[in-house]
């Protein structure tokens, strides 16, 4: 027995439940609620969400010795090469090609040192090396899009890639992904651990993209988009985009240092 | 204080780039006092998260909470992954879902990480779907006298227990919703 596939709803659907969720968001905000930091797991114009958050309101750990430490990682976990994607295949990939550097910082703005993180993303027409993605464009044999690197002392991070194409997604008719890279962090202690995606500056798709838009504060969704630094660019090599990361969560640092 | 950069979902692509050989082998198969630890991931209509992502973080047997590097440790040749030394406790997995929603953990059972205190591995969950990843934990026994346990009723509570199946093997299902929606925390 064969089901008819349900017709993807219109973008004028999510349109519609994503300003009745800022609306009612910027009223609470004006009366006074908490300011929104974080996404809401539960935003339902990212359909895919519906099921997959928890119901319950977290419960506060009382004591978190194992949480407020976190795994290392160390010269052994990465390559020379991890870090430029532009450099893992035998020709060039095609593309604009692009540094994307930053500072990981904890909460109280002191550096995190050491750690890794992880980078992954789309090449330049939008298609990730990935056997799911099967949307008609082309694959790129120079760029797989992943990469690794640890911060220095001043938790810096510096990547050399290609700049991602947007690409679409099946949350309904029509729907395009503003362009990211996604990344991977992690700070002294397990509970700042982040999985987040940077975005590019004056992207068109931010005001149709559920993901970008479960953020409902307006000040929260600009912590995730990059800066274009001239600086960083260069001469007829490439662009430069700088983006810094503030780690939520505790640590055993912060705790002994009475803060 | 500053403020924190907003999460994203892992989304569906992650499976090229985070996920690593022997990410959920903590010590290798085999090694003495080796316990497994296994469930599914379930979305709220029982159904498997085929795009789940774990991770484990944990103290060592004696309650060691320094960690060692070397869990993603790399053949500078090749630029592949090496597998672990087999020699430090890195305390740290990271484990994939299968196609049927379901992990695997091989480690050495936690030791407490303060005096008395019962030990547990923290668990990191992230799926598509999920905008905002979660924590929670696996207890391999049920005592009296853990803070978090013991402010808990008892079928919360019974979600943070791993069931004990044959020797050194244990189940742990995490439920994201639900009636018996796993107890997922939070740290302030």
């Amino acid at each position: 027995m064969s089901t008819t596939p349900p017709t993807p709803e219109p973008q004028a659907v999510i349109d519609a439940e994503m300003a009745r969720i800022r609306t009612e968001a910027e009223k609470a905000a004006a009366d006074g609620a908490p300011e929104e930091l974080q996404p809401r797991r539960d935003y339902p114009p990212y359909r895919s969400s519906v099921l997959r958050h928890p119901e319950r309101p977290l419960v506060a750990a009382p004591e978190a010795f194992t949480e407020l430490r976190g795994p290392v990682f160390g010269v052994t976990d990465v390559t020379e090469l991890d870090s430029d994607l532009t450099r893992q295949h035998h020709g060039e990939p095609l593309g604009e090609r692009i540094v994307v550097t930053g500072r990981v910082l904890d909460r109280d703005g002191r550096p995190v040192r050491g750690q890794l993180v992880e980078i992954w993303q789309a090449n330049a027409s939008g298609r990730y090396a990935h056997k799911r993605d099967q949307h008609p464009a082309p694959l790129d044999p120079n760029f797989t899009g992943t990469g690794r690197c640890l911060t220095d002392d001043e938790g810096r991070y510096t990547f050399t890639s290609i700049k991602p194409g947007a690409y679409p997604w099946r949350n309904h008719l029509n729907a395009w992904r503003p362009a990211h890279i996604h990344f991977s962090l992690f700070g002294t202690a397990f509970t700042q651990r982040l999985i987040t995606q940077m975005y590019f500056p004056n992207d068109p798709l931010f005001p149709y993209d559920p993901i970008f838009n479960s953020i409902t504060d307006e000040r929260a969704r600009q912590r995730l988009i990059a800066t274009y630094d001239h600086d960083l660019s260069s001469p007829e090599w490439s662009l430069g985009y700088r983006w810094d990361i503030v780690l939520d969560g505790p640590s055993a640092t912060c705790m002994e240092e009475g803060r | 204080m500053r403020p924190p950069t907003p999460s994203q979902t892992i989304g569906p692509f992650y499976g090229y780039a985070l996920p690593f050989a022997g990410g959920g082998d903590l010590v290798p198969p085999g090694h003495p006092g080796a316990i497994i630890v296994h469930g599914a991931v379930l979305d709220g209509a029982g159904q498997p998260i085929p795009d789940a992502l774990l991770e484990f973080w944990q103290a060592d047997p004696a309650g060691g909470l320094t960690g060692a590097p070397g869990s993603m440790r790399r053949d500078p040749v090749t630029g592949s992954f090496a597998g672990r030394s087999g020699v430090g406790f890195t305390g740290f997995g990271r484990v994939a879902a299968d196609a049927d929603g379901h992990w695997t953990l091989r480690t050495l059972p936690p030791g407490p990480a303060a005096p008395g205190a019962l030990p547990y591995i923290s668990v990191c969950v992230f799926a598509r779907g999920l905008l905002h990843h979660l924590y929670t934990r696996v207890y391999l026994e049920d005592t009296a006298g853990d803070p978090l346990l013991d402010s808990l009723d008892p079928d919360r509570r019974a979600t943070l227990i791993a069931r004990p199946e044959q020797d050194g093997t244990y189940r742990f299902d995490i439920r994201l919703q639900g009636g018996e929606e796993t107890v997922f925390l939070d740290f302030g």
